[in-house]
């Protein structure tokens, strides 16, 4: 048991991404093990969502190499693997929550339509099953029940976030990927979206890659951190040993700029 | 009716005989694929967009002298457009025309399936306006491509999903989505839903022809077509209740007609071959008597 948990889920070796002949992100490489939360984080242009964009095939792998390991055990080869094995992939092991809620939810469809359309792409044909799943989900994701056929376009920022991550969850992925889950949000809802994601994230012992500007959302959530600056990893470590002691100085830069209350 | 001289000036069919020859490869190409949207180059025709013009190309495609050529527009014979289309092979092909089902060898048809089973060998030629049926939940035709590609047809359900939790059914009464031979996703073309058993291993060969959308599909004869529905919300046509006023058939497909101004009705067969035959029966029937 303990050799299955030791393999990574996720194994990036010198993964370079450029645009043109700029280098969005150089030489990256990290493994990611199931249940493990990895905060990337970085400036705005630093390349984290490139490289983001790049492991959940939004970007083609050009150089480097990224496997990913799928529940039978299996490794895939991200830069080689087939359009349609890809999207297989996204659609029963990943999920991918966007920083604007409208960039993943389907705004003309119903609360519980956007939860029930990925069972419905892995092939659920009962609709009361779909829909006790969907309610279900809501609830958990602290949306009232009663609103499953509400549209998303009359619910608030924070409860569209919400309910895209109940849509990401249904299907039980063993990787999310999250680009500034909690950008748009005020800092309330904020704090509760965060709890709600750390409660989740345990009870179902989710891997997360997860792209951050804010500090505080990667202190609150993930085991480890990636600092990035320029497309270069510069600080990589145990989130609390890289949070308190910093040692490059663009991260030590970083951490004090956090505003104090 | 008889046989006239094709129209001086014009190719056979209309048509010139390259055009005729593409029509025919895209036609191969979709009945070796069935329910696959095959381009194809669609031209001008003498009549609007919406009137027919990927059906009348594929009649003009497949028509021989030898074939007995039938039009229908909502199941009727009668009606302009019907009128039209089949006046205009009758001068350009000379062929002979009917109005039986039962005699055709090539039906063109608009929103309508004939009552009438039909026979092996005979082609129903369909009139199709949008031949996506994943248009309305995907705006990028690029990305339907892939999802048939893929057969990525998830999203479809979610559309009947939607209509359940609105209507507490499937209100999809017209272009119910299909699913040809358990692979490709297929709109077929805006027949009512009531028509869609006869899709299911018919004899006869269905062409689809789509002209602004410039798309040709097939169902080949006895394929599986399957209607989509959920387990527990399976497809079913709602009885209307209704006796047709002029023949008395309870089991074909009816239309509303307003009589008056003070709202009285009345409902009538829109298959009027189908209507006609039933009648001539009973009235000989009768006369036996």
């Amino acid at each position: 048991m303990s050799a299955v948990l030791d393999t990574p889920l996720l194994s990036v070796r010198k993964l370079t991404h450029r645009y043109g002949s700029r280098v969005a992100c150089r030489d990256i490489s990290f493994d990611l093990h199931p249940g493990e939360v990895l905060a990337i984080v970085g400036e705005s242009g630093s390349g984290k969502s490139t490289l983001l964009n790049c492991l959940s095939g939004g970007l083609p792998v050009e150089r480097g190499v990224a496997f990913y390991r799928d529940r039978k055990g299996l490794a895939h080869d991200l830069g080689s693997l087939q359009e349609q094995d890809r999207r297989h992939l996204a659609r029963t092991e990943w999920g991918f929550v966007r920083q604007n809620p409208r960039d993943g939810l389907r705004m003309r469809v119903s609360a519980g339509g956007n939860i029930g359309e990925p069972l419905m792409m892995v092939g659920a044909r009962h609709y009361g099953d779909i829909r006790a799943l969907a309610g279900d989900w809501l609830a958990r994701v602290e949306i009232d029940p009663a609103r499953l056929d509400d549209s998303p376009a009359s619910f608030s920022g924070g409860m569209q976030q919400r309910l895209q991550i109940a849509r990401n969850l249904v299907t039980a992925p063993r990787l999310v990927f999250m680009d500034e889950p909690t950008g748009g949000l005020d800092v309330s809802v904020q704090a509760r979206l965060l709890d709600l994601l750390r409660a989740l994230v345990a009870d179902l012992g989710l891997a997360v890659l997860i792209v951050t500007h804010d500090l505080a959302v990667a202190r609150l959530l993930s085991h480890r951190v990636l600092v990035m600056q320029g497309g270069d990893v510069i600080e990589t470590g145990l989130t609390d040993q890289v949070l308190d002691d910093p040692q490059a100085p663009y991260t030590q830069l970083l951490v004090s700029s956090i505003l104090e209350g | 009716m008889t046989s006239a001289t094709p129209l001086a000036g014009y190719s056979y069919a209309y048509l010139d005989a390259q055009t005729k020859r593409m029509i025919r490869r895209a036609i191969l190409k979709a009945v070796a694929v069935p329910g696959y949207q095959v381009p194809f180059g669609s031209r001008e025709m003498p009549l609007p967009y919406g009137w027919g013009t990927g059906g009348i190309q594929l009649t003009a495609a497949l028509i021989g002298r030898d074939d007995t050529l039938k039009v229908i527009d909502q199941g009727a014979d009668d009606t302009t457009n019907a009128v039209s289309i089949r006046a205009f092979f009758q001068r350009t092909a000379g062929v002979k025309t009917t109005t039986r089902t039962e005699e055709a060898s090539l039906i063109q048809t608009r929103h309508r399936i004939p009552e009438t089973p039909l026979q092996p060998g005979q082609i129903l030629v369909y009139q199709v306006p949008i031949p996506e049926p994943l248009r309305w939940l995907e705006p990028r035709e690029s990305e339907t491509r892939r999802m048939h590609a893929w057969a990525e047809y998830g999203p479809m359900h979610v559309k009947l999903y939607e209509d359940i939790a609105r209507h507490g059914e499937i209100a999809v009464s017209y272009a119910y989505p299909v699913m040809v031979e358990g692979r490709y996703l297929m709109s077929p073309s805006p027949i009512p839903k009531f028509d869609n058993p006869k899709l299911h291993r018919s004899p006869a060969l269905q062409l689809f022809g789509a002209g602004r959308e410039k798309r040709i599909y097939a169902i080949p004869p006895y394929s599986d077509v399957r209607s989509l529905d959920f387990q527990d919300h399976p497809f079913r046509i709602e009885p209307h209740g209704h006796a047709c006023a002029l023949c008395g058939s309870t089991d074909s497909f009816l239309n509303e007609v307003v009589m008056d101004d003070t709202g009285k009705r009345m409902h009538v067969c829109s298959d009027t071959d189908y209507c006609t035959t039933r009648r001539d029966h009973l009235e000989q029937g009768e006369a036996a008597e």
